[in-house]
C-alpha cells in the first residue's frame, strides 16, 4: 500500500487541494447535521414573511411562501450529496464492469461493448436524462439512478484502456501461470491496479452530478417542491427575479463553491496520482 | 480525403441504428405506455377508446414488429404527429434547427477566438500572473452552473440596466425597423445566451490548449527551431502552435453534444424558440414522437459534429491525408 501512502503525502502537499477536501468535508458535515443546524423548518410556510431580504431573522431571507432560504438550502445540502454520491456510484460500478470485460477479453467483446459506448455517447446527455426523467416520474430516486445510467461511459474507456496495459505485465502472466482464473485475475490482480484513474474520475463526476442534479431541478424534473434542493431554490429566484435578488444568489453560490470543491479535490487527487510528476517530490529535476 | 470521408459515413450507420434502438427503448419504458398518457387528461376515455387509440399507433403489435415500423416511417423523415397540436414532428424539428444550430455555431467561434490564444499565452508563460489567473477563471468556469449565471446576468443587464433584452430572438415591434435596426436588435438579444453558452467551453477548451501547448513546446523540433535562431514569435505561431491546434478540433467535435443538450436550460431561461426549448417543452408534456424524433435527430447531429472534427483533423494533419485513411 506504497501508492496510498505517496499520494496521501502529495494530496497534502497541494494547499488548494487540502483546503478544497476540507470545505468537502464541512460541507458533508452541514448535510448530516442539518435537522440541529438549520434554524426553521425548511417547508414551513409563514403567510406573513413572504420574500423579506436577509435579516437577523432570517439570515439569508425567505422566498414566496416565507420559508427560511437558509434553512432550505441546509436540507437542500443533503440533495447534492445524496445524487453526487450515489449517482456516481452507479455510474462507476457500471463503467468498471464494461471497462474491464471490453479490456480483459478484447476481441468481439471489446468491439461490442465498444459500440455500444460510442452509441451512448451520441446522445446530448441532458436530453437522454431529460427524456428519461420525464417518462418515469420525476423524483431524487429517479435523478440519481438515470445520472448513473448515462454517465459511465468515460469510466468504462478508462478502465479498458488500463486493462489493455495492465493484462501484459509480468505479474499477471505470472498470476496465469500458477492457475489463477480469468474472475480472478479481472478483480484481484488487474482491477485494483486500474483504479487510480477512476478516482480521479469520480471525484470530477461528483462534481458534474451535482451541476446536473440543480439544473434538473431548476427546471422543475428533480427534487419535487415542497422539498427543497439547491437547483429548486434558484426556481424561485427565476419567478422573482425583478424583486428577490437573495433568492437567485445564494443557492448558487453554494453550488459552485461545492462543485468547485470537488473539481479542486479531483485536481489535486490527479496530480498526486501522476507518476510523471514525481520527480519533483526527490529534489531532483525541478 | 474522398475515400476517407466515405468510410466514416458508412460507420455511421451502424451507429444510428443503434440510436434508433435505444430511442424507442427509453420510450417504452414508460408505464402503460405513450396511450395512457394521452389518455390520462380525458377521464371519460373508454376502454374501447384506449383499445382503438393503440391499434391507431400499433401498439397491439408485439415490440419488435413496432420498433421496425417505427424504423421504416422513421427513414422516410415521417416522425409522425406530435401529441399536443397535431402537427407534424419532423417539421416542427426542422424549424428549430437553425436557431440551435446558429446559437451553437457563433458560440463555438467565441470559444476558439477566446480560449486558444488563452491557452497558447498560457502556456508560453508559464506560472506568471495571466497563467495563475487565466487558471482561476477556469475552474470558475468549470464549476458555474450556467443557468444561475444566466439569471445573474438577466438580472443585471436586464433587470437592473435594462440594457438588454431578456427573453426571445426579437423585438415584438420588429417589423417597423429597417435592417440595420434588425441587426443590432438581432445582436442584442443573442449576447446573453451566446455568451453564456459559451462560458464553460471557454475554460474547457483553454485548459485543453494550455496542455496541448506544453506538450508541443517540449518537442525537439521545437528545440532545433530555437536553435536554428528563428524569432521566438514563429517558433511559437508556426512551428508550436500549428501542431497544437490539432488535437483541438477534435475536442471542438466532442463538444458538440454538450452544446446541444445544454441549450436546454438557456433556450428556456431566455424563452429561445429552438431544439432544446421545444425538447424541454415536449418532455414536459410527455410528447412521444417529438421526444424521440429530437433524441435521434440530436444524436445524429452529434454525430455530424464528430465527422466534421475528424474530417478536418484528418485535412489539416498531413500524416492522416496523406497515408489515404
Amino acid at each position: 500500500m506504497k501508492l496510498v501512502h505517496i499520494t496521501i503525502r502529495r494530496f497534502m502537499q497541494n494547499r488548494l487541494a487540502v483546503a478544497a477536501a476540507f470545505v468537502v468535508f464541512v460541507l458533508m458535515v452541514v448535510a448530516a447535521l442539518a435537522p440541529f443546524l438549520a434554524p426553521y423548518d425548511p417547508v414551513a410556510i409563514d403567510v406573513h414573511d413572504v420574500l423579506s431580504p436577509p435579516s437577523f431573522k432570517h439570515m439569508l431571507g425567505t422566498d414566496e411562501l416565507g420559508r427560511d432560504v437558509l434553512s432550505r438550502m441546509i436540507w437542500g445540502s443533503r440533495v447534492s450529496l445524496r445524487v453526487g454520491f450515489i449517482a456516481i456510484g452507479i455510474a462507476m460500478l457500471i463503467g468498471i464492469v464494461v471497462g474491464s470485460l471490453a479490456g480483459y477479453y478484447g476481441g468481439r467483446v471489446d468491439a461490442m461493448l465498444m459500440r455500444f459506448v460510442d452509441i451512448m455517447l451520441a446522445f446530448p446527455t441532458f436530453f437522454l436524462i431529460l427524456a428519461v426523467i420525464a417518462i418515469l416520474e420525476p423524483s431524487i430516486f429517479t435523478i440519481m439512478v438515470v445520472i448513473g445510467v448515462t454517465g459511465w461511459m468515460d469510466v468504462a474507456r478508462l478502465v479498458r484502456a488500463e486493462f489493455l496495459t495492465l493484462k501484459e505485465r509480468d505479474f499477471v502472466v505470472a498470476a496465469r501461470a500458477v492457475g489463477a482464473g480469468n474472475m480472478r485475475l479481472i478483480f484481484s490482480h488487474i482491477l485494483p491496479n486500474s483504479l487510480s484513474p477512476v478516482f480521479v474520475a469520480a471525484t470530477f463526476g461528483v462534481a458534474g452530478a451535482i451541476l446536473t442534479e440543480s439544473g434538473l431541478s431548476f427546471l422543475g424534473l428533480g427534487v419535487q417542491p415542497p422539498n427543497p434542493s439547491w437547483g429548486n431554490i434558484l426556481t424561485s429566484g427565476k419567478d422573482n427575479i425583478v424583486v428577490a435578488w437573495w433568492l437567485s444568489l445564494f443557492p448558487g453560490i453554494a453550488i459552485l463553491i461545492t462543485v468547485l470543491s470537488y473539481n479542486l479535490v479531483g485536481e489535486g487527487l490527479r496530480d498526486a496520482l501522476d507518476p510523471r510528476l514525481w520527480t519533483t517530490d526527490k529534489g531532483s529535476n525541478t | 480525403m474522398l475515400s476517407y470521408t466515405l468510410k466514416r459515413l458508412l460507420m455511421m450507420i451502424p451507429l444510428i441504428f443503434g440510436i434508433t434502438l435505444i430511442t424507442f427503448a427509453v420510450i417504452h419504458l414508460a408505464p402503460g405506455g405513450p396511450v395512457e398518457v394521452e389518455t390520462e387528461m380525458q377521464l371519460k376515455a373508454s376502454a374501447q377508446a384506449k383499445e382503438n387509440l393503440k391499434k391507431l399507433y400499433g401498439l397491439d403489435k408485439p415490440l419488435h414488429v413496432q420498433y421496425i415500423d417505427w424504423l421504416k416511417r422513421f427513414i422516410l423523415l415521417d416522425f409522425g404527429k406530435s401529441f399536443v397540436d397535431n402537427r407534424d414532428v419532423f417539421r416542427k424539428i426542422v424549424e428549430r434547427v437553425p436557431v440551435t444550430l446558429t446559437i451553437n455555431l457563433l458560440s463555438l467561434i467565441l470559444i476558439v477566438i477566446i480560449a486558444v490564444p488563452v491557452g497558447v499565452i498560457s502556456a508560453t508563460r508559464r506560472y506568471s500572473f495571466f497563467d495563475k489567473f487565466s487558471t482561476v477563471f477556469v475552474f470558475l468556469g468549470f464549476s458555474t452552473p450556467t443557468f444561475w449565471l444566466a439569471l445573474l446576468l438577466m438580472m443585471l443587464f436586464g433587470v437592473n440596466l435594462g440594457i438588454l433584452p431578456i427573453s426571445g430572438i426579437q423585438s415584438i415591434d420588429i417589423s417597423g425597423m429597417g435592417p440595420f435596426e434588425r441587426l443590432a436588435d438581432w445582436i442584442k438579444h443573442l449576447i446573453l445566451p451566446v455568451g453564456i453558452s459559451a462560458f464553460g467551453g471557454i475554460a474547457g477548451l483553454s485548459r485543453y490548449s494550455r496542455s496541448s501547448m506544453l506538450e508541443v513546446i517540449r518537442q525537439d523540433y521545437i528545440r532545433t527551431a530555437r536553435a536554428k535562431g528563428l524569432r521566438e514569435s514563429d517558433v511559437i505561431v508556426r512551428h508550436a502552435l500549428r501542431n497544437a491546434l490539432m488535437p483541438i478540433v477534435t475536442i471542438l467535435g466532442l463538444s458538440v453534444p454538450g452544446l446541444i443538450g445544454g441549450g436546454v436550460i438557456f433556450e428556456t431561461i431566455f424563452a429561445i424558440p429552438g431544439m432544446g426549448q421545444l425538447f424541454y417543452s415536449s418532455a414536459i408534456a410527455r410528447d412521444y414522437p417529438a421526444i424521440m424524433g429530437i433524441l435521434v435527430i440530436g444524436a445524429i447531429l452529434t454525430l455530424l459534429g464528430n465527422l466534421l472534427a475528424d474530417i478536418s483533423y484528418a485535412y489539416v494533419d498531413p500524416r492522416i491525408r496523406k497515408s489515404g485513411r
